[in-house]
């Protein structure tokens, strides 16, 4: 293997290199200096991002371990504008005097856990995909207990580290299974001997158990929750957005390409787990009262629509899928980034807190009015596009009772996304939160967020591209 | 190939494992039993991988190989989870599941 052919992991060489470099900053800067390394990251990884929009050839490395495409390359640029955005929304956090020790691991840590997700999505072997999980579960849970002073930021990260074990426990089991029924953990040789036998199906459901674990979708919902209260924001928004996004992708790929000849089987469990994560991540949402806690059963409720795109295991499903979660990143990430400034400035987090923020920060309401509207479907917005893409593609194939289900759905969410907006807007505070002026990077962060929710809506050229890079069983 | 011992006793083990691992973890009340009942689970894993490759596949190694990684990967996973115990143990003076926790459901 001559050595040009490692360019095709250009994503994965060039996060390895920014890790290691943060790394090396942090031993040679001054203590006073730390701040610098966020400017350095921030730029670092700009250029990251840039650079991973150029073209690149595709093809395979390691024996067909490591497999590169396009589409492959376009899931993890999603994924890299994301984890941009988080960045930008997190300098201020650690700029804060409790944090100063420690801004450069909260990087190397987040982008390790990034190299992690790239090698998962292109893994062509259940090895690389594995050891791509665990890299990007296993930092997660040590930024999840990041704040060592705060009782539930440990709370958050044993829970986070010992589900996320247990799921890749019963996953590993089920690959055993598969393995030991099919001989192979090539994806291609597993998909041309795979049969469908009651083992393999056992198999399979160990698998489906395990990824469901890590996308939050109900019953193995329970852990997001506390996890999502418990971490500080950007940790909270980088796991509701980038982490779910990232197993939305390989889980989308995996089903497609190993397990389409099953698909009578799966669509049955994603019917029923979707109706189901839907409806209990809406209900719930319904009576929090944290906003962390209120955006964690609202990306629950975001992973049942999700589930929709997969039933159909067509190709605009799968595109549908990957645009819902570039939409899904630009809006959550405005509506946490809009909860990490304020919290940042006042340490407020409840519903109450945010009653007539309209009058002290309107410009702080609007965002999170525009990411609401998106997070719930409003039609000039992304979200709806997003949704729209969706339902079309489960009613391709016929599931209308399913798309009814999502759709009454989408209301219920309508009335506890706007409770927040009229919160914002309408109700009087005699303590409202105070006005505030945030620094360049959160602005930036959210102006693109903005920027983000409207033009992925508009730009019809940018759906077309992800349809032709996606495809069906 | 080893004479006497069927597979079938060898995944027959690892199912118990494998359960007794999912039990322990549900039941069990110290973290770091909890932490061990996951490493049953891994290791029921690796019992069954390697004995489907020993069994059925012996000419190519890719399970003894994933069993390899698997407890390269729980021993990292081990390490940061008991990082986090420590933390727990310094915050709430208890590694009991029951005491340690402060946010409701």
């Amino acid at each position: 293997m001559s050595p040009e052919k490692f360019v095709i992991m250009r994503h994965e060489l060039l996060l390895t290199a920014a890790a290691l470099m943060v790394l090396i900053v942090e031993v040679f800067s001054h203590p006073d200096k730390k701040g610098k390394v966020i400017t350095l990251s921030a730029i670092c990884f700009g250029l990251i991002t840039v650079l991973g929009l150029l073209p690149s050839p595709e093809g395979e490395l390691f024996g067909g371990m490591y497999i590169t495409n396009a589409g492959r390359l376009m899931m993890k640029n999603i994924l890299n504008i994301g984890v941009l955005l988080v960045f930008l929304q997190s300098a201020d956090w650690l700029r804060r005097d409790e944090n100063s020790e420690k801004i450069s691991e909260y990087f190397v840590l987040m982008i390790s856990t990034l190299i992690g997700m790239n090698f998962m999505i292109s893994s062509g072997h259940f090895l690389m995909f594995y050891i791509g999980l665990e890299l990007a579960t296993i930092p997660i849970a040590a930024l999840a207990a990041y704040d060592r002073h705060r009782n539930i930021s440990a709370e958050a990260g044993i829970k986070l580290i010992l589900i996320s074990a247990l799921s890749s426990g019963i996953l590993l089991y089920g690959l055993s299974l598969i393995y030991g029924t099919t001989g192979s953990l090539y994806f291609g040789e597993i998909a041309t001997v795979f049969r469908g036998s009651n083992l393999q199906l056992l198999g399979f459901i160990f698998f489906f158990t395990g990824m469901a674990f890590k996308i939050s979708i109900v019953p193995f919902h329970l852990w997001t929750a506390d996890v999502y209260e418990g971490s500080p924001i950007n940790i909270t928004a980088y796991l509701s957005v980038i982490s779910k996004g990232a197993a939305v992708f390989i889980f989308i790929i995996v089903l497609f390409t190993v397990f389409p000849v099953i698909v009578a089987a799966w669509q049955k469990v994603i019917y029923v787990t979707s109706i189901l994560t839907m409806t209990i991540g809406n209900l719930f949402a319904i009576r929090q009262q944290n906003l962390k806690r209120f955006l964690a059963f609202s990306s629950i409720s975001q992973a049942g629509y999700i589930l929709l795109g997969f039933i159909g295991g067509n190709q605009l499903g799968m595109a549908s899928v990957i645009y819902y979660i570039l939409v899904y990143i630009f809006s959550n990430l405005g509506a946490f980034g809009v909860v990490l400034a304020i919290s940042n400035a006042s340490g407020k987090e409840n519903v109450d807190d945010y009653n007539g923020l309209y009058h002290t920060n309107p410009k702080l309401s609007l965002i999170m009015m525009l990411a609401l509207f998106s997070l719930a479907g409003i039609p000039p917005v992304a979200g709806y596009f997003g949704k729209f893409f969706l339902f079309t593609a489960a009613a391709e194939k016929g599931y209308y009772t399913l798309v009814i289900i999502a759709v009454l759905n989408t209301i219920i969410s309508l009335y506890y996304y706007l409770l927040i907006v009229k919160a914002m807007f309408l109700l009087k505070s005699d303590n409202p939160i105070e006005k505030f002026k945030s620094t360049w990077y959160t602005r930036f962060a959210l102006g693109l967020c903005v920027a983000g929710i409207i033009v992925t809506g508009f730009a019809s050229g940018l759906f077309e591209l992800i349809r032709n890079l996606s495809f069906g069983i | 190939m080893i004479t006497g011992i069927p597979i079938h006793y060898f995944l027959i083990l690892a199912t118990l494992m494998f359960f007794a691992g999912v039990y322990g973890f549900l039941t069990r009340r110290n973290l770091i039993t909890v932490l061990m009942s996951v490493e049953l689970i891994l290791n029921a894993v690796n019992i069954n991988f390697m004995a489907f490759n020993r069994y059925l596949y012996p000419h190519k190694m890719e399970g003894m190989f994933f069993s390899l990684f698997v407890i390269a990967v729980a021993a990292s996973e081990a390490a940061v989870a008991i990082a986090i115990i420590i933390n727990i143990y310094r915050r709430f003076s208890t590694i009991n599941v029951e005491d340690a926790h402060e946010m409701k459901y």
